[in-house]
């Protein structure tokens, strides 16, 4: 199936260049969007993925009402099903919470922190895991035997378990829970870009910058990290949708976002003691959300892995 | 063989020392016991009294020593709440955990094996192709949304099974169990399902790569070319095959289903270690929270222990390369 697809493309290529020689050029890039949107879903996933990041960024502006300023929520519009009107006259398509707050509104908001908590602290992690991974891989020997047992033990204990035994011992907060799951998280990004660190650095290339007596930094982040790169990418989306569901689970359990930072996790935490009363909708609609979030960041990671691996291309 | 278990007992050992080391120091650190221990209207000969007793005037090491010490009596001091030996509290609430979890584990068999092998057969049935899609929700789903929804639908609304609790539980060798009473095994059911989605997922996709890597195996062409029946060719020439790696990954899991046994106990209200440190923290009964931690470590060391030696016996590869190193 692939390869018609890819003949196809190539024949379009082929038939551009002759008519614009400009259009048609087979850039990396351009055959990355082309590999990409191959498979349906995927680019499905992409939309929705851009449409949520879109909603985080701009909640403020797109939401219906700001769910945490005092004056513009009432009491009285509290526990309302989905659908009803408002006393001011619009409507609570997915109702509202137990305070009176509107739920897409609360739920815009809380997609806010909780994509920023796990995007944050992804970034973080790669950071410190990347240049980790990298440092074990080049340097060999006694450097990476240590750093790599570390790895190893580290990921012997189950994520949520370190998280809470962090969290348990620092308390609340965002700060902690970044920080929390930054030192959860680098582990699987130094033991990916090891990986393929140690394969880059008996190639060639590295030889050569070498023997042109660079400084190891240079070497480092200029030469081998650049050609580290696409598996770093694919581990770092399906990490980022790990650390979101894991985040939303900590605050669920009480032991991550304070009350302050309304996050997924902790409307849905809220919505629980209503549910068994029969109002589902408060925990329902915020997981649903979470739910559609990891979904596509994860198939995004999965097509990512398969376009950006080069034993899968011709 | 020997060498290697001794090497990696030390390393388990040097583990538990540095974990302990790191809880004392978060709470000893992070924290200030001192104020858990007085009321606020205490005065300074008051407080120094309190410092004195606990040893807090003490430097750090001689600090660390003693508390290594009592832990290793099995003294790592009274609840706050509870007013009984935390050591004791959570050790009575370990049998609800680990139940949890060997039923977690169990479904985690029952349903995602024959899931698994029924996928790597016939990947381009329909049928096939929904578990495998299934099988993506299953990694996805978050566990504690998962189970608010079964309480939502079981509980709730159908009212089918109970959605807290254990039930009605009956003593075996002086351990409470509650899978023995009908009201019990309800009891367990939903939570063990929660908590094994995610396994149930891991195991169908194990399952189905190993059988579609060992369907074209030449042992099992020549156990068909023998005209074996397909029953005996999948259950005995391929089922040995692949559980393999399936058991130990599953055995690698066990610890996490009682790490994540925390969310689940969270949920359905089952009175387990994990819901006991949840409300724990919720109360900032620090001795509980220490024990807790301490004992978790310990026995992840132990399983991960277990579970490395016995890879080991299964590949000898793996401890070959560790003596060498």
């Amino acid at each position: 199936m692939n390869d018609t697809t890819k003949s196809k493309t190539r024949v379009d290529v082929a038939e551009n260049l002759t008519k614009n020689p400009d259009a048609g050029v087979d850039t990396p890039f351009r055959r990355f969007i082309s590999d990409y949107s191959d498979n349906k879903i995927a680019t499905v996933a992409a939309v929705v993925l851009g449409a949520i990041i879109f909603i985080a960024i701009f909640a403020p502006f797109i939401s219906p009402q700001n769910p945490y300023d005092l004056a513009q929520v009432s009491i009285l519009d509290s526990k309302l099903v989905p659908g009803t009107k408002s006393l001011d006259g619009w409507t609570f398509w997915l109702g509202t919470d137990g305070a009176g707050r509107d739920l897409v509104s609360a739920m815009f908001y809380g997609l806010r922190i909780s994509l920023g908590v796990g995007i944050m602290s992804g970034i973080i992690a790669m950071c410190i895991g990347a240049s980790v991974g990298l440092a074990a891989a080049y340097f060999g020997g006694r450097t990476d035997n240590l750093i790599m047992r570390i790895v190893d033990i580290q990921l012997s204990f189950p994520a949520i378990l370190v998280a809470l035994i962090l969290l348990a011992l620092l308390g609340k907060g965002v700060d902690k829970i970044t920080i929390a799951l930054v030192i959860v998280q680098w582990a699987y990004y130094a033991r990916t870009v090891r990986g393929s660190a140690l394969v880059e650095r008996n190639k060639e290339y590295i030889e050569a910058a070498t023997c042109l007596a660079l400084g190891h930094n240079r070497i480092v982040f200029r030469h081998m990290l650049p050609n580290c790169l696409p598996p770093l990418i694919v581990v770092g989306t399906i990490q980022t949708a790990h650390a979101i569901s894991l985040e939303a689970t900590l605050s669920f359990l009480g032991v991550g976002l304070p009350v302050s930072e309304p996050s997924l996790g902790l409307l849905i935490s809220n919505g629980f003691d209503y549910m068994l009363s029969g109002m589902y909708w408060i925990s329902f609609f915020p997981g649903v959300a979470l739910l559609i979030t990891i979904v596509s960041i994860n198939l995004v990671g999965d097509q990512l892995r398969d376009v950006l691996n080069p034993r899968l291309q011709r | 063989m020997t060498v290697f278990i001794i090497r990696r007992l030390m390393q388990s050992i040097l583990v538990v020392f540095i974990m302990s080391f790191l809880v004392f120091s978060g709470v000893n650190l992070v924290g200030d016991p001192v104020e858990m221990m007085v009321h606020d209207e205490a005065d300074q000969a008051e407080r120094e009294r309190v410092i004195k007793a606990m040893g807090l005037d003490k430097p750090w090491y001689i600090q660390y020593a003693r508390f290594v010490g009592n832990a290793a009596h099995g003294d790592l001091g009274k609840s706050f709440v509870y007013g009984e030996e935390s050591l004791g509290i959570i050790v009575q609430r370990m049998p609800a955990t680990f139940e949890l979890a060997l039923a977690a584990l169990l479904l985690a068999i029952i349903f995602g094996i024959p899931l698994g092998v029924f996928t790597g057969l016939k990947p381009e049935l329909r049928a096939s192709k929904v578990i495998m899609a299934g099988s993506i929700l299953g990694f996805s789903l978050p566990t504690f949304w998962v189970g608010l929804m079964f309480i939502m639908v079981f509980a709730v609304m159908l009212g089918w099974l109970p959605s807290t609790g254990r039930g009605e539980t009956i003593g075996v060798f002086g351990i409470d169990v509650s899978f023995l009473t009908k009201d019990g095994l309800s009891h367990l059911f939903l939570p063990a399902l929660n908590l094994a989605l995610f396994k149930i997922s891991l195991v169908i996709r194990l399952a189905r790569a190993g059988t579609r890597e060992v369907v074209h195996q030449d042992y099992i062409k020549f156990a068909r070319a023998k005209g074996l029946s397909t029953k005996r060719v999948i259950f005995v020439h391929l089922m040995k095959n692949i559980l393999i790696p399936v058991v130990t990954v599953l055995g690698l899991e066990f610890g996490g289903l009682i790490a994540f046994s925390v969310v689940t106990e969270t949920v359905f209200a089952w009175p387990g270690m994990g819901k006991l440190i949840i409300d724990s923290i919720q109360n900032l009964d620090r001795p509980v929270i220490v024990a807790y931690l301490m004992i978790i470590v310990l026995v992840f060391v132990i399983i991960n222990l277990i579970v490395d030696v016995l890879y080991s016996i299964l590949d000898p590869r793996v401890r070959l390369q560790d003596v060498r190193a």
